[in-house]
């Protein structure tokens, strides 16, 4: 399987050139596209978040790894039986209401899809009413973000109006950005509280675990 | 250059705690350290306080004011606070910050009537933050007519472009730059500020990166920043530009931090 060690490394390094070459060539010698995808292409954004965590890559290499894993999935995707294969889970990402910032959600959405799951990007200003409407039409995933002091405490609106809704059980709740503690999570009844991406991929992934 | 002192926020962990003691002696040293370090505002924001805010940041201000001769950055969310702060300080304030969100904007432009105190404007409005220089500048243009409309000078607007992460488009700084250049030729007399922690979002060495990317916002014009002034080096680039960029007759602020040790070869 040396090519699926260079697909990663390709896709670790953000080799953004040799990618296609690289998947087109496993192709070539027959490897399944299945595989291709999740032991190189995905593997190989699963380097990226663990490094990340540790603090070892930073975010422009993390962006730059995830257009090249994008790079080889351009190539790849033409050979996956049915197009597109099956997400691990779905996740709706979207900021609270009166909160514009889109950084940190971006990332997470970006990161999330890397590495096999489908995101429901929101966008930003979102009403506690868009998170249940997610909710009712069945996606189990909720992630909530909020940058201001004034705007997180939306969450805990949020966390209410899915559970005036008695929707609360039938989804996991994440939430992150720069006033969020693990204290206040517990405290507003979320499941999760993600420092950053790649604490968020370990989290679904506990949950969403082959 | 102007610089207002932002280490009074309750966000940090000392702050917080001493807050929580009501160690006065503390806090108010801080704000003296700031003075002395050259800031031209002490910043109050002890907007983490969520439910006791009110109290705290009138508590703080009465401390910070009785301590330095500068005045006061009055920094929070609320607009009550805000009014409850003007009511309180005995120098003309600045009170950061306006946006042209409709909400915030109208919540805040009833305080500035009278012309009673200096305002940072934020150059967002109800479409987001903006990631190019043209709605930079369409933004700060909006604000400082409106603001002027309610009687502010220009030379009491803070702008503030808000600058964007690096590590997620390495065109945030150009753009950036590029609309400071605008803001202080488009709108001459305004003053352009900013925060920093924002443009190293996400890369290592962030102090190295703020404090280099001080001294390109200077060269393009900006006069202001909310930093921290105890931030030695910090402080020693933006002595340093101010002498290169002609902003430092006969160069005697470089050569008088020089001999009071505050500058780091």
């Amino acid at each position: 399987m040396a090519e699926m060690n260079d697909i990663v490394e390709a896709v670790f390094k953000g080799k953004m050139k040799e990618i296609g070459n690289l998947v087109q060539g496993a192709l070539d010698a027959g490897t399944e596209p299945n595989t291709i995808l999740d032991d190189g292409l995905v593997h190989g954004m699963d380097v990226v978040a663990e490094k990340w965590k540790a603090g070892e890559v930073f975010v422009p290499e993390v962006l730059r790894s995830a257009k090249t894993m994008q790079t080889g999935m351009d190539v790849l995707k033409p050979h996956l039986v049915g197009g597109d294969r099956k997400p691990k889970a779905t996740f709706a990402i979207g900021t609270v209401k009166g909160d514009l910032h889109d950084i940190g959600k971006n990332l997470v959405a970006m990161m999330l899809e890397s590495v096999g799951y489908e995101v429901i990007n929101l966008g930003v200003d979102l009403d506690p009413s868009v998170f249940v409407q997610q909710v009712e039409k069945g996606i189990q995933c909720i992630g909530m973000s909020a940058l201001l002091t004034t705007t997180v405490t939306q969450m805990k609106l949020i966390i209410d109006s899915l559970q005036e809704a008695g929707l609360r059980d039938k989804c996991k709740i994440w939430v992150g950005g720069a006033p969020v503690t693990q204290e206040f999570a517990d405290e507003i009844g979320a499941d999760f509280y993600a420092v950053d991406a790649a604490h968020c991929i370990d989290q679904l992934n506990s949950v969403y675990s082959d | 250059m102007i610089v207002i002192g932002e280490r009074i926020n309750t966000s940090r962990k000392p702050i917080h705690e001493a807050l929580e003691k009501r160690d006065k002696a503390f806090l108010q040293e801080e704000a003296r350290k700031q003075e002395a370090a050259g800031a031209a505002y002490i910043d109050v924001n002890c907007g983490s306080r969520l439910n006791t805010e009110y109290d705290d940041f009138l508590w703080l201000v009465e401390l910070v004011q009785e301590a330095v001769s500068v005045p006061l950055s009055l920094d929070s969310p609320s607009a009550k606070v805000l009014e409850a702060g003007l009511a309180n300080v005995d120098k003309r304030p600045l009170i950061n910050s306006i946006t042209l969100e409709k909400e915030r904007f109208d919540e805040v432009a009833p305080i500035l009537e009278g012309n009673r105190a200096d305002i940072i404007a934020l150059c967002m409005d109800d479409s987001g933050i903006p990631n190019a220089t043209e709605k930079i500048v369409e933004n700060a243009a909006a604000l400082v007519e409106r603001l002027e409309g309610l009687g502010l000078e220009r030379s009491g607007i803070f702008v503030d472009p808000l600058i964007q992460p690096l590590s997620v488009d390495t065109e945030n700084g150009n753009t950036a730059l590029k609309a400071i250049e605008r803001i202080m030729t488009d709108l001459a007399g305004v003053h352009t500020t900013c925060g920093l922690s924002n443009v190293s979002y996400g890369l290592p060495e962030r102090f190295l990166v703020n404090r280099t990317f001080i001294v390109c916002a200077m060269a393009s014009g900006l006069d202001s920043a909310i930093i921290d002034p105890l931030d030695k080096k910090m402080m020693t680039n933006i002595l340093t530009a101010e002498m290169i960029l002609g902003r430092d007759e006969y160069c005697s602020e470089f050569i008088d931090a020089m001999r009071e040790g505050r500058l780091t070869p």
